[in-house]
């Protein structure tokens, strides 16, 4: 059963026999809605170095109120995890299998749990979790998002059900804007996308109540990014 | 039973009680206050701004003007990835559909984000009427769920209340203690909610784009409430109006961004999420089943209008809103739509009649401000004229008519001008006798203006003297 499909696209095409006229121009600096890479000649600037980028995530970071740390190693970074989690009284963590993520915990102390859901979970004990650990598809430099998809991060739940979510990337990981984002995806995954990718940007947030920011409306409260060199 | 009054008298109820009501059009502008700050700092980071917005236009043209071609790509490649596509040309339709799962499939609780589509077919009474507990999970549509109010705003739904009314709410529905902290109140709905998002068993969204490329539907939100509505539920059904439509994955590129700015004036929501088909093999969660119910409702109505097509190409920013004089005065309810504001005026008369909704094109000072504010520039204040033009055209009213008749013979002849020009200060006398009695016959204009005094001679006479006197 699909419903009205032939009348529904019968009343389309009839609908679109006349074209309508085009309110737009052409955009200054040519180009086609099939040409992604303008984009970046309009939106908000990114610099061309890796130094430079960072800063500009590093500052994004800031203001939408995501921890951003840069580690030298992924022992640092281990540390930094197990600081947090001594800090604010952690019991239980939940992460997915791999290599940053595996390599992230292995500092914890033996106090905490580890919940791997890789082989599914319980809502509740999922949602019991003090924080969800995940690695990610990449970074956008210029809106201080983490792209994670189900197959990278662990599914759907591991990234917004727990109250602190925290990222494990690498500086590879680390692309300029949201197209670079999407030509990494379409690479990699070609026509066999997961069947969820999020841009997360910065911790849950909501307005509703007289438009006063107030974190953690339904997800996390807590993002932190921990950054690790790239591949060794 | 009482019947519901007509459209514009409802609307001028509303809409006269809320111009009179101070603190809440106060409270309305203190929500927006920091809108046109927040979204022309962000809109300043872009190197152009205008040249995006033209691209945006263009891709959101490609997608409306070839939408049979999309439409069918996009049920082929969601089907592919294990989808279901509904095909529902009326809000009957789509409500029977969604029912129909819910019955078959034994669903006991419904968990739904935010979705101005389910408030177009009126879904959550049609759910409830047949047993169905849903929850809206979006705090400011939760709020509202529990006022029995529709929303204000179809971006901020609960923009025109206060902490002191939303804690006395919270009070008696959820037995909250008071609060005067935006902050607390936030966790109050947070606590109650994590339960249903981990018992529902079917989780309702919207959607903000429904990419052909690759069959996905975009769904953009600040709150996380959407994801989990769509993470943990088995069932997962999108209710997406045709019109979402855009041909590529990477065209969000450009337009999440703009959405965000235009929007809130952020530089990003805070999760932009794509979904493409249930749980795939090899995926450790995610629903079992996922639904897209394609609603036309009328839209195809407003597609066969050439010259108002791009009305489509709204991407429900809410930026007409939040720049319009008339919507800052009069508020969103006064509307009487699920679409408020100046778009919400371009296109209810297309979808729900144009004669019983065509007051809605008065609603307008004209000046502009939506359709500069608008990030796919749809060209919204002339949309507000042809739908008066189109109205006055489909049916005539006789006494308009009549009175520029009237006028068209005046003005022709001279000597007939002279004589109404000298009997213009004796009808202003006359008036003041009716002036603000029933019997006033242009008492909507004079109930807020003065009348201009009529001068007691005329220029052309005075002309005529000066002329005599220096001879």
């Amino acid at each position: 059963m699909n419903g009205d499909r032939e009348a529904m696209l019968a009343r389309v095409t009839e609908a679109l026999r006349v074209p309508a006229p085009r309110h737009h121009e052409k955009p200054s600096k040519a180009a086609t809605h099939t040409v992604t890479a303008p984009f970046r000649e309009w939106l908000p600037p990114v610099g061309a170095s890796m130094a430079e980028q960072i800063a500009l995530f590093a500052e994004r970071s800031e203001s939408l109120r995501t921890e951003f740390i840069q580690c030298q190693t992924i022992e640092a970074a281990a540390q930094h995890l197990a600081g947090l989690a001594g800090e604010n009284g952690w019991k239980r963590i939940a992460l997915h299998a791999g290599r940053l993520a595996d390599a992230v915990v292995a500092g914890l102390s033996s106090g905490i749990e580890l919940l791997r859901i890789d082989n599914g979970y319980d809502k509740d004990a999922l949602e019991a979790c003090d924080a969800g650990l995940t690695e990610c598809e990449s970074l956008v430099a210029q809106t201080g998002s983490v792209c994670v998809t189900a197959r990278s991060s662990g599914g759907r739940a591991l990234s917004v059900l727990p109250p602190h979510h925290v990222v494990i990337a690498s500086r590879d990981q680390l692309v300029t804007d949201l197209s670079a984002a999407y030509e990494r995806l379409a690479a990699k995954y070609a026509a066999n996308y997961p069947s969820f990718i999020s841009f997360i940007t910065g911790p849950s947030r909501t307005g509703d109540i007289e438009r006063i920011l107030v974190l953690g409306a339904h997800g996390p409260k807590k993002l932190t990014v921990l950054l690790v060199p790239g591949v060794a | 039973m009482i019947s519901a009054p007509e459209p514009s008298t409802q609307f001028h109820t509303d809409a006269d009680r809320t111009t009179a009501d101070d603190p809440r059009r106060a409270a309305v502008r203190k929500a927006l206050g920091n809108y046109r700050s927040a979204r022309g700092k962000t809109e300043s980071a872009f190197i152009s701004w205008q040249d995006a917005r033209e691209a945006a236009a263009a891709i959101k043209y490609e997608g409306v003007n070839r939408l049979d071609v999309y439409l069918r790509e996009f049920e082929e490649k969601f089907t592919a990835r294990g989808g279901k596509v509904f095909w529902a040309s009326n809000s009957a339709q789509a409500r029977e559909y969604i029912l129909g799962l819910a019955r078959e499939r034994g669903v006991k609780s419904i968990v739904k984000s935010k979705a101005m589509t389910s408030e177009e077919i009126h879904l959550n009474e049609a759910l409830e009427k047949e047993g169905y507990a849903v929850v809206e999970s979006d705090l400011g549509e939760f709020i509202q769920q529990l006022m029995h109010e529709p929303p204000y705003h179809f971006v901020f739904p609960c923009m025109h209340l206060k902490r002191e009314e939303i804690s006395a709410l919270f009070e008696r529905e959820l037995g909250s203690a008071k609060t005067d902290s935006p902050e607390e109140l936030t966790m109050i709905a947070r606590r109650f909610m994590r339960r249903h998002y981990i018992d529902a068993d079917m989780g309702i969204s919207g959607a903000n784009f429904i990419i052909a490329e690759t069959g996905m539907i975009s769904i953009t939100e600040n709150e996380g409430n959407a994801r989990l509505t769509t993470a943990l539920p088995k069932i997962h059904v999108a209710l997406v109006g045709i019109e979402k439509m855009v041909p590529k994955l990477a065209d969000l590129a450009l337009l999440l961004p703009m959405l965000a700015t235009a929007g809130t004036g952020q530089h990003l929501t805070c999760y932009n999420s794509m979904y493409g088909g249930p749980r795939q093999p090899g995926e450790l969660d995610g629903p079992e089943e996922f639904h897209v119910v394609l609603l036309d409702n009328h839209r195809t109505r407003l597609l066969a209008d050439p010259e108002q097509r791009d009305a489509l190409h709204c991407i429900r920013c809410g930026a007409c809103l939040n720049v319009c004089p008339i919507f800052k005065n009069i508020g969103g309810h006064a509307y009487g739509t699920t679409y408020q504001g100046p778009i919400g005026s371009v296109i209810t008369p297309h979808f729900r009649g144009l004669q019983d909704w065509k007051h809605l094109s008065g609603a307008s000072s004209l000046c502009g401000a939506c359709t500069e504010a608008c990030p796919v520039k749809i060209d919204i204040h002339h949309h507000l004229l042809h739908n008066r033009r189109n109205a006055v055209q489909e049916k005539k009213v006789w006494w308009e008519r009549l009175i520029w008749f009237g006028y068209v013979e005046l003005m022709k002849r001279p000597w007939a001008f002279k004589i109404a020009m000298r009997l213009a200060p004796l009808g202003q006398k006359m008036h003041a006798l009716v002036l603000g009695t029933p019997l006033d016959p242009v008492a909507a204009w004079t109930k807020t203006r003065d009348f201009p005094e009529a001068a007691p001679r005329s220029f052309h006479d005075y002309w005529q003297e000066r002329k005599a006197a220096r001879k």
